[in-house]
């Protein structure tokens, strides 16, 4: 499936789409507000992208430093080439533990390498426990989200499915009742779970410890309530000092929801007497994107979901259209690093509009990668329609008298164009869209008619 | 070859050169901070509370279960840190120190020598902070100033309640941890 055939599935619920599009934007506004605060706000985003330019120039080094100061610590630390392995190393603890039942909290990296189905399918009880995670796993769907798992729901689908699983009163859809009842659910998994999991948001190179940051505490109530502890990360996930961590905190929450900080930031440096650690990180074809000079600093991402927010395609084509673990403009420039066969669309659902850039903590440029992969698809493709179109337009462009001819013929052939060739299968693009109404006469010829 | 040398070799292999990593430089904090300290709070769901404030909500509501690691309601603890968190799971309140505080977002930094458990923040209905006056900083970079290179097994910035806006993005305080904290500025 292309990612315009799933918007299409997206749009049918027009006023469901209607208000993606809507709380989405609250979001990026409610971002807009809380950094307006803060006057250093470029500054940090500037010193964010630059730490983290520095971290990945010196990968190798402060991968070694973590390794060998977490060791320190008594952390046990594991390698994952790749997603596979990643599942094999969780699965292996799991096994010596002799645990049938895990509670794990948000962790992409874990969708990304499909943990849960692994486990499952070897009889472990694996149970979400971020509340909209787990309203989602409940309706085995995956996030369509970063951030915000559940955003596509509204309270009535998940009134309906905690009637179901937890036996709410029907029709109830209060999400103070809806989040108590979850609450009681959730306490009795983390009170029996011997083993919890989680992602992890940065780890510190210099002192062997890695931060994670919720605002439910639902990590923290995992993993201080079993024995063992598995933390999984991406490689990209190191900074080099502690004192970065003081970066990071201000731009991460800012920029996700608008909050000043997560309430919960724990940084875990070694493990509770007689109890276990383990740091698994991975690498599932990061060291090839860092390899790739053009798009290298999407390595940078925090995962912050800001670029999904402020993205006009994602507000109005939702998470799932994407069909990648992470969605939105950030997922179309890392997905095609992963498979580009497979997600040779994304990069194309875009305006190019380089609102992503403009948000973004770490400074990605965002837009610029999308428009990269664009040629590499092309290259990769051959020449596609939509390249072909493309072309055409930037010859007119470029000749001023082709532009004037054109617009003539424009203005005459849009009027009669019917509509079912704006409407085509094959433009993806006037799905959901009209054409705007066309002045009589081309500015040129109003302002000579018109002109003292 | 094992993973670890195939991911190190690959990253080697690139020999990618060099970028300088930057300094943090200061910058500027509210003139007042424990008025800012007091917004943040606010915005976060947490509230700011006084000693008597404190004392009298211990006298007025059924608490059965107190634990208090700070020496100042020392008085109201009333049951022994058990061997396995799970047994602090009916604690219905915990009170705690906070080593410094960040006032541009409320961050109160504590760690394991605050803590009687690492669980005990979260597992409690209700969760009270004392922090001094003198320890409440400007932002995030003077928070990690103070903490500096401090060694201890976890430590932690809490920031408000636990609370979700995962359900049609309604903000609900008390998702899984403390369905309240109050901070005491002393």
């Amino acid at each position: 499936m292309s990612h315009p055939e799933n918007a299409t599935v997206f749009l049918k619920d027009k006023a469901r789409a209607k208000w993606h599009d809507e709380t989405l934007w609250i979001v990026r506004e409610k971002r807009d507000a809380t950094i307006h605060q803060i006057p250093e706000w470029e500054k940090l985003r500037e010193l964010a992208s630059q730490i983290k330019d520095h971290t990945l120039s010196k990968l190798d080094f402060y991968l070694e430093e973590l390794e060998k100061n977490a060791t320190a610590n008594g952390i046990k630390v594991h390698w994952a080439e790749n997603a596979e392995e990643h599942n094999r190393i969780v699965a292996k603890i799991l096994e010596e533990k002799n645990c049938k039942a895990i509670v794990k909290s948000k962790s992409i990296l874990t969708e990304e390498c499909h943990l849960n189905p692994y486990l499952e399918e070897r009889g472990i009880e694996v149970v979400d426990t971020d509340l909209g995670e787990r309203i989602i796993q409940f309706l085995k769907q995956p996030p369509s989200h970063i951030v915000m798992p559940a955003i596509h729901l509204k309270k009535s689908d998940i009134s309906d499915i905690f009637h179901e699983k937890l036996h709410t009163e029907k029709g109830n859809v209060d999400p103070v009742y809806l989040t108590h009842a979850a609450r009681l659910h959730l306490r009795e998994k983390f009170l029996q779970a011997k083993v919890a999991i989680t992602g992890v948001n940065f780890a510190v190179a210099e002192t062997g410890e890695f931060v994670v940051c919720t605002n439910e505490g639902n990590a923290d109530m995992g993993v201080h309530l079993a024995d063992t502890h598995i933390a999984c990360m991406g490689i990209e996930k190191l900074i080099p000092r502690r004192k970065d961590l003081s970066v990071f905190l201000r731009l991460l929450a800012r920029s996700a929801t608008g909050q000043s900080i997560t309430n919960y930031n724990s940084h875990f440096r070694s493990p509770s007497p007689g109890k276990e650690l383990h740091l698994i990180l991975v690498n599932n074809g990061r060291t090839k994107q860092l390899g790739r000079e053009k798009f290298r600093n999407s390595l940078k991402c925090i995962r912050c979901g800001a670029c999904m927010n402020t993205c006009p395609i994602y507000r109005r084509s939702g998470g799932f259209s994407y069909g990648s673990t992470v969605p939105g403009p950030i997922g179309s420039i890392l997905s095609p690093g992963i498979d580009l066969k497979k997600f040779s669309t994304l990069p194309f659902a875009s305006t190019l509009c380089g609102s992503c850039s403009d948000v973004c903590p770490v400074k990605i440029n965002i837009h610029e990668q999308l428009y990269e992969w664009r040629q590499e698809i092309t290259k990769a493709n051959g020449s596609s329609l939509k390249g072909l179109s493309m072309k055409m337009a930037n010859g007119i462009f470029k000749s001023p008298l082709a532009y004037r001819i054109s617009g003539k013929m424009m203005r005459a052939s849009l009027k009669n164009l019917p509509d079912s060739i704006i409407y085509n299968p094959l433009n993806t693009w006037g799905k959901g869209r009209d054409l705007p109404d066309l002045p009589e006469e081309s500015f040129k010829a109003w302002y000579k008619k018109n002109r003292p | 070859m094992s993973s670890k040398e195939s991911i190190l070799a690959a990253i080697k292999g690139l020999k990618l050169e060099e970028k300088p990593l930057p300094d943090i430089p200061d910058f500027e904090i509210a003139s007042d901070l424990v008025d800012s300290f007091s917004l943040s709070l606010k915005a976060n769901k947490g509230t700011v509370a006084s000693k008597e404030e404190i004392e009298k909500l211990i006298s007025e509501t059924e608490f059965l279960k107190i634990y208090s690691a700070s020496p100042v309601f020392e008085q109201y603890s009333n049951c022994q840190v058990p061997e396995h968190p799970a047994d602090f799971a009916d604690l219905d309140l915990a009170i705690i120190e906070g080593q410094s505080a960040s006032a541009e977002n409320a961050a109160i930094w504590l760690d394991e020598s605050n803590l009687a458990l690492r669980a005990l923040p979260f597992i409690a209905a209700h969760l009270v902070i004392v922090i001094r006056k003198e320890n409440i900083l400007g932002n995030m970079h003077q928070a990690y100033d103070r903490i500096g290179l401090a060694k201890s097994g976890f430590g932690i910035f809490i920031a408000g309640p636990s609370k979700t806006a995962d359900i049609e993005q309604s903000l609900v305080v008390g998702a899984h941890g403390a369905m309240s904290l109050r901070v005491v500025i002393l």
